[in-house]
């Protein structure tokens, strides 16, 4: 993509050797690592490129694989795949339900694990790195065995159930982080200035934590709505997103998977524009 | 001695005052039970779950019962080592081309982005922002035969190399295991990348001066200075890659063919079609085993012990 | 909860208090008390339990054993918030997320103060800093940084104010200017100030009453000149200045003064400047109270003398700072005010002398170099002290 390629002005900052300086074969040595970053991009990237074309395409068979021409249909008709928006909203309903209640779960527990010095400790770090060590389709399975013993019925909540466990990890890691980088002079400050437990942590600890608790819950909604291994083998009959997908690529994959892969995708990198400029701008109003 | 101020005990200890008792606090336990009953209750009981139907016998429709068969575990290993050596292979190889194509992709981000540093993470992250499924079904067009990696490929008979590497078979990608492989780098390359930048971003660029300094080479000071000052970075870079891509078979499905089968594949079959669960449990268990087995003695070896 | 304000709070007095972490002992059964409206200054090395005083006083750590109060009240067990004392943390401590006026007025809003915002407006210019109000922290300067932390800890009129080491992180010229500026607004507002520092001559500029502490102890309290002219152990010798301790031995006693044999000559010493009559003690003067000259020169009576040879000069512009050796091997070090005199050079054979009321004695049983920094501790020269015994 054209950013990466033209962004960083490395000649100048390489150290120069004694050897030629001349010749596409120098140039070459002297940026390899811009070149390779590069090619890296265009390979991470290339795939969703291929998502927002073909979701102009009008294929000719039941696979969106191979261009045919040019259509607006999918756009105009998002919904029109049968099955598929009902599974968007399906899959919308568990991230926002697990996104909360791992961030909640996983919030408190950061706070315990960074704040207080308690017995079992290493066991407990164990506890929480173990799901992010186990391959899903062991947690996926294992899972399943579990609500067959008990003769839980599966369905959005035993979804809901696997999606908190698995990313209540992720969200303890993000927010420990966060604690463990805040000064703690800056509580006892605010406890130095009048303020008791319950204001010291609303008015200074839960602002200035507030980024890391937000990246946690981002990153619980994308895993959860993007889980595909552990979902299918608990939703019973219940059909998410990605497991619309799944069944699409063998039966025959329409073109409003495109549109919604490219929606997605223009939502999320909006999103981001906007906060990077309200970032850069409140850094400069105040500057 | 001034008027100001006195100093009491001096001269002799004045009794000495007793000692208050310490207060002993709880709520650090009330915050950690929620979520640490979550994850006992739904990840480590149901691997009790999944330990002990394994060693059941009996069928879905009859029921089954714990009858300590540990003669399953080497009748599955026997089965299907294939699809394990497969599955721990294709891992593998996809954890080392993400390091390769991710280091110097994560060193052009820490050292080489300036004031486009933020938006190179961005991109590094935006693929995300597409669900993953929908992506690696792009790579069924990038890769489709007549199109120009393909062609690419032909041109400079890597296919060659890739036929006698046995990754494919005839002269397509598409339905192969180096698309498997590819698929699966592209897939968890940004877990690559994260790390990796992470700890080259803490790198001091003076220290790479004063390596130049003191009679480093640009590779020297690559390999005494950058490189082990990013092994964090690495270690959980290659862990972050190649533990799920070791359980995927999202790619294996969707990118490859019945000889590129992963273990994966095997077990959601065997749990969800063929409704063998003692078989599948089995299955999935000595997964978990191989996969653990490898982290810790990677972890060892690469001394880490930062993890978390 | 009580309503903090400097009138009628009276003296903050610690009594035998304790401060243990798990085996280490931070605070040794401390006793003190602080008069009201006082600039008291706690000096000592980094892990000497200074901070930890302090942060028992603030109510910040819970004290062992011992008690700890303003005047009647006892606020060994109130919490931070509920007691008449303000902190200004060593990094500042400003709230990030918040303006600088927000950060001046956060005490006073959550004491439900009428007007809250405009007495921290009040106490931003006190610091000058009327102009900043709208500001994020991190815009600041360090110096800027750290008037907001005294602001904001100002403007709520504690009995006691807290300074933890609140000057370390300017610099040197910055410091200076902000020392004096701090006794200037010490003086206008009449509070207690208890000063926390590993800085002697920060110390010394600001403080009424300096508190030297030691291992958890305190080794010596009283006013600067007091401290330094009269160090009542090795370690304030060493630590408050430089410095030279000579081995000797008391052997008589002429009228008020002792003679105390060192090195085979007999030197007079005020008998109330020793710490013990008899039996061995180490003679102590400072490097400025020596005065050098050649050897054979004649030299005013009544003055201790001692022979000796330049091992070193080294010219400083206002002083020259010479190491002498003495007759035994010992090195000691003289400083000279650069009044015109000829410059000494190595090797030349010296004669020093100082005045009798100029030397103190202290008991032998002490460590010569306790306090003292050793090369590589800090930029500070070392004691001259070599082959002392």
């Amino acid at each position: 993509m054209s950013v990466s390629t033209r962004s960083p002005a490395a000649p100048t900052r390489m150290r120069t050797t004694g050897r030629s300086q001349r010749g596409p074969l120098a140039w070459l040595r002297r940026n390899i690592i811009v070149v390779l970053g590069t090619l890296a991009f265009i390979y991470l990237l290339l795939p969703n490129l291929i998502v927002v074309i073909f979701s102009f395409n009008n294929p000719t068979g039941r696979f969106n694989y191979s261009w045919s021409a040019f259509s607006l249909d999918a756009w105009l008709h998002p919904c029109g795949a049968p099955g598929m928006c009902s599974a968007l909203g399906l899959s919308l309903k568990i991230g926002v339900t697990a996104t909360i209640l791992a961030t909640i779960l996983g919030t408190l527990a950061a706070f315990a694990l960074t704040r207080h010095r308690f017995r079992g400790r290493a066991l407990i770090n164990l506890l929480i790195f173990m799901p992010m060590a186990t391959p899903e389709v062991v947690m996926g399975s294992s899972l399943l065995t579990l609500f067959i013993g008990l003769r839980f019925p599966l369905g959005a909540w035993t979804i809901i159930i696997a999606h908190v466990m698995f990313c209540v990890s992720f969200v303890i890691v993000t927010v420990k982080a966060r604690v463990a980088g805040l000064d703690p002079n800056l509580e006892e400050a605010a406890a130095d200035l009048y303020s008791n437990e319950r204001q010291t942590f609303l008015r200074v600890t839960l602002p200035l934590v507030a980024p890391g608790i937000a990246a946690g819950a981002l990153l619980a909604f994308s895993l959860s709505f993007d889980d595909y291994i552990i979902t299918n083998f608990n939703a019973g009959s219940d059909v998410t997103f990605p497991m619309y997908i799944w069944g699409a690529a063998q039966r025959g994959t329409p073109v409003q998977i495109n549109v919604i892969g490219t929606i997605m995708f223009l939502v999320a990198l909006i999103a981001v524009a906007v906060g990077q400029v309200i970032g850069a701008r409140r850094r400069r109003s105040a500057a | 001695m001034s008027a100001i101020g006195s100093l009491g005990g001096a001269g002799g200890r004045t009794k000495t005052a007793p000692d208050r008792p310490e207060k002993r606090r709880l709520t650090p336990y009330w915050l950690l039970v929620p979520g640490m009953a979550w994850l006992l209750i739904f990840f480590v009981v149901p691997m009790v779950f999944l330990g002990s139907q394994s060693l059941q016998t009996g069928s879905f429709e009859d029921g089954t019962k714990l009858t300590w068969n540990f003669s399953i575990y080497w009748e599955t290993l026997r089965g299907y080592w294939p699809h394990y050596a497969r599955s721990i292979g294709f891992a593998a190889l996809a954890t080392i081309a993400a390091l390769l194509i991710g280091y110097p992709l994560a060193y052009m981000i820490a050292h080489k982005s300036g004031r486009w540093k933020n938006i190179l993470l961005v991109l590094v992250i935006a693929p995300f922002f597409t669900s993953f499924l929908i992506r690696t079904l792009a790579w069924k067009t990038i890769l489709s035969s007549g199109g120009p990696v393909v062609w690419f490929f032909q041109q400079t008979h890597l296919t060659d190399l890739l036929q006698w590497l046995h990754l494919t078979d005839k002269d397509t990608l598409l339905a192969t295991p180096f698309a498997v492989i590819a698929g699966l780098t592209y897939n968890f390359l940004p877990f690559m990348v994260l790390p990796l930048y992470a700890s080259l971003d803490r790198l001091d660029h003076r220290l790479l001066e004063a390596a130049g300094d003191l009679y480093s080479r640009p590779f020297t000071a690559f390999r005494r200075v950058t490189l082990p000052l990013s092994m964090p970075g690495v270690v959980a870079g290659t862990l972050l890659t190649f533990i799920p891509a070791a359980g995927d078979y999202i790619n294996s499905v969707l990118l490859g063919n019945t000889r590129s089968t992963m273990i994966g594949q095997v077990i959601d079959g065997q749990f969800l079609r063929v409704l063998d669960y003692p078989q599948a449990a089995t299955m999935s268990f000595i997964l978990l085993i191989i996969i653990l087995a490898i982290v810790m003695t990677y972890v060892r070896r690469s001394g880490t012990e930062e993890l978390v | 909860m009580p309503t903090p304000t400097s009138e009628g709070q009276g003296d903050l007095c610690l009594t035998n208090v304790t401060k243990r972490f798990g085996d280490f002992t931070a605070v040794d059964d401390l006793s003190l008390t602080i008069p009201q409206g006082s600039f008291f200054a706690l000096l000592g090395a980094s892990g000497c339990g200074k901070t930890t005083t302090l942060r028992m006083v603030a109510g910040l750590e819970r004290p062992t054993a011992g008690t700890i109060s303003i005047g009647e009240e006892d606020i060994t067990e109130a919490k931070p918030y509920a007691r008449p004392v303000n902190t200004v943390f060593q990094n500042y401590a400003l709230f990030p997320h918040m303006t600088v006026l927000d950060n001046v007025a956060f005490g006073l809003k959550r004491r439900k103060v009428a007007d809250a915002t405009k007495t921290a407006k009040e106490g931003l210019e006190l610091v000058e800093l009327g102009h900043l109000a709208g500001r994020k922290p991190a815009q600041l300067s360090g110096g800027q940084q750290q008037r907001v932390a005294l602001a904001r800890a100002l403007v709520n009129h504690p009995a006691v104010l807290l300074l933890d080491e609140p000057l370390g992180a300017l610099d040197l010229k910055l410091r200076r200017q902000m020392q004096l500026e701090l006794k200037k607004i010490q003086e206008e507002v009449g509070l207690t100030f208890v000063h926390v520092t590993h800085d002697q001559e920060e110390a010394m500029t600001m403080a009424d009453t300096i508190a030297v502490m030691n291992a958890g102890v305190i080794e010596q309290l009283g006013h600067p000149t007091e401290l330094y002219e009269r160090p009542a152990s090795t370690f304030v010798a060493n630590f408050l200045g430089q410095s030279n301790l000579l081995a000797g031995e008391i052997s008589d006693r002429v009228g008020g003064d002792l003679v105390v044999q060192v090195g085979g000559h007999k030197l007079a010493l005020p008998g109330d400047r020793s710490t013990r009559q008899d039996g061995k003690v180490w003679l102590g003067v400072r490097p400025e109270k020596l005065r050098i000259g050649l050897a054979g020169g004649a030299d005013g009576a009544g003055r201790n003398h001692l022979d000796g040879v330049v091992l070193d000069a080294s010219f400083t512009g206002v002083s020259t700072q010479y190491l002498v050796r003495l007759a035994w091997g010992q090195a000691i070090t003289v400083v000279a005010q650069n009044d015109g005199s000829a410059l000494l050079r190595d090797g030349d054979q010296v004669q020093v002398s100082w005045v009798p009321q100029h030397g103190f004695a202290l008991d032998a049983a002490q460590d010569a170099f306790a306090g003292a920094q050793r090369v590589g501790d800090d930029d500070t020269p070392v004691p001259a002290l070599g082959g002392a015994r």
